[in-house]
């Protein structure tokens, strides 16, 4: 990944729009966050292959984080504090914010076909 | 005894391993007895992603296989991956899952058996996990049960729990086991500093928590 080129995602963003897409959303700040600091919440959420379609979405913000918005025909997708992205070799949107220590806070990913975890282990 | 020892380790995360039990892994390994890691899932949901980031949520289950993969090959055990899917584990049907991990312990017959203290384990997919294999345990017909040995990892567990039954002192495998966690790149660093950023952080304490494995060995009579 790398960090936002707006025009580039911009652009990502607005070939997906108008179309049958599959979208990772998610946010979290790890499930020790309150092992590690008794004072803190364990939060997050993710929806993993949610099938949507946007009439048209953008990425807004200045400086190193953004917020990515998609309109649908009923609601909305969002998500803040997104600093990196990438477009991989499936051609997916991928975005992601990290922390200083590259930790994962938030990440919304685009893709024409399901997203499944490159190595899958069947049992 | 030992010539037939077998010991299977079932956690459900690549690294849990190698900070859980690295230690105690090398002990029955220099002693000549087999181990075999039942790694649930692949980690693919972790919020490491490398430090410098290296990975993406969609390519980090490839770096973790590959890091249990050498993490395994480093302390020189057999590694099963059980196909679950990480943070999900608590969700699976349990009864599914105990005997899924059954039938594999009856293949291996193992003669010991380590995994997560169920509600003192932290993370949901420990607890999970620890559940269901304590139930295909205790499934195990008598003269075929192996000893289970469970972890507790949750803040001041022996307040509840009592003085762990055993208490490793791996000093003696250290270099093993560091070797071990550090081929876990995509989650060492972050776990390492997670560590060290805890506001009461206590370095010879955190040293202690890695050099004394503790379990406690489940009863099956309760």
């Amino acid at each position: 990944m790398e960090g936002i080129v707006k025009g580039k995602v911009q652009q990502a963003i607005d070939q997906f729009a108008e179309k049958e897409v599959f979208v990772h959303l998610e946010t979290t700040n790890g499930a020790y966050a309150s092992h590690f600091d008794e004072n803190a919440y364990n939060v997050g959420a993710f929806i993993r292959n949610a099938k949507v379609k946007y009439e048209h979405g953008k990425i807004v913000g200045t400086g190193g984080a953004f917020r990515v918005g998609l309109k649908l025909d009923l609601g909305w997708v969002y998500a803040e504090g997104v600093t990196d992205y990438e477009i991989d070799d499936q051609g997916r949107l991928l975005m992601a914010g990290h922390d200083r220590e590259g930790r994962l806070m938030v990440a919304l990913q685009i893709s024409e076909k399901p997203f499944s975890h490159e190595s899958v282990v069947q049992s | 005894m030992s010539s037939q020892e077998h010991v299977v380790v079932i956690y459900p995360h690549p690294d849990d391993e190698s900070f859980g039990a690295a230690g105690t892994i090398a002990s029955y390994r220099e002693k000549g007895s087999p181990v075999t890691y039942l790694c649930g899932t692949l980690g693919e949901m972790g919020r490491n992603m490398g430090n410098p980031v290296f990975a993406n949520r969609e390519t980090l289950s490839s770096f973790r296989k590959e890091e249990l993969l050498k993490a395994c090959k480093a302390l020189d055990v057999d590694v099963r991956m059980l196909g679950y899917r990480d943070k999900t584990l608590e969700f699976e049907q349990m009864d599914q899952v105990a005997g899924h991990i059954q039938s594999i312990l009856e293949e291996i017959e193992p003669t010991l058996v380590i995994t997560h203290y169920p509600g003192y384990a932290v993370h949901p997919d420990h607890n999970a996990l620890g559940t269901a294999v304590i139930e295909a345990v205790s499934n195990i017909e008598d003269s075929h049960r192996p000893e289970l040995w469970v972890q507790a990892i949750a803040t001041n567990y022996e307040k509840e729990l009592g003085e762990p039954d055993i208490r490793h002192d791996v000093k003696p495998y250290w270099d093993k086991k560091m070797a071990a966690i550090e081929t876990h790149l995509s989650q060492a660093s972050g776990m390492m500093s997670l560590i060290k950023e805890k506001p009461d952080f206590n370095e010879n304490e955190e040293l202690e928590h890695l050099r004394y494995e503790r379990f406690y060995r489940w009863n099956f009579t309760n």
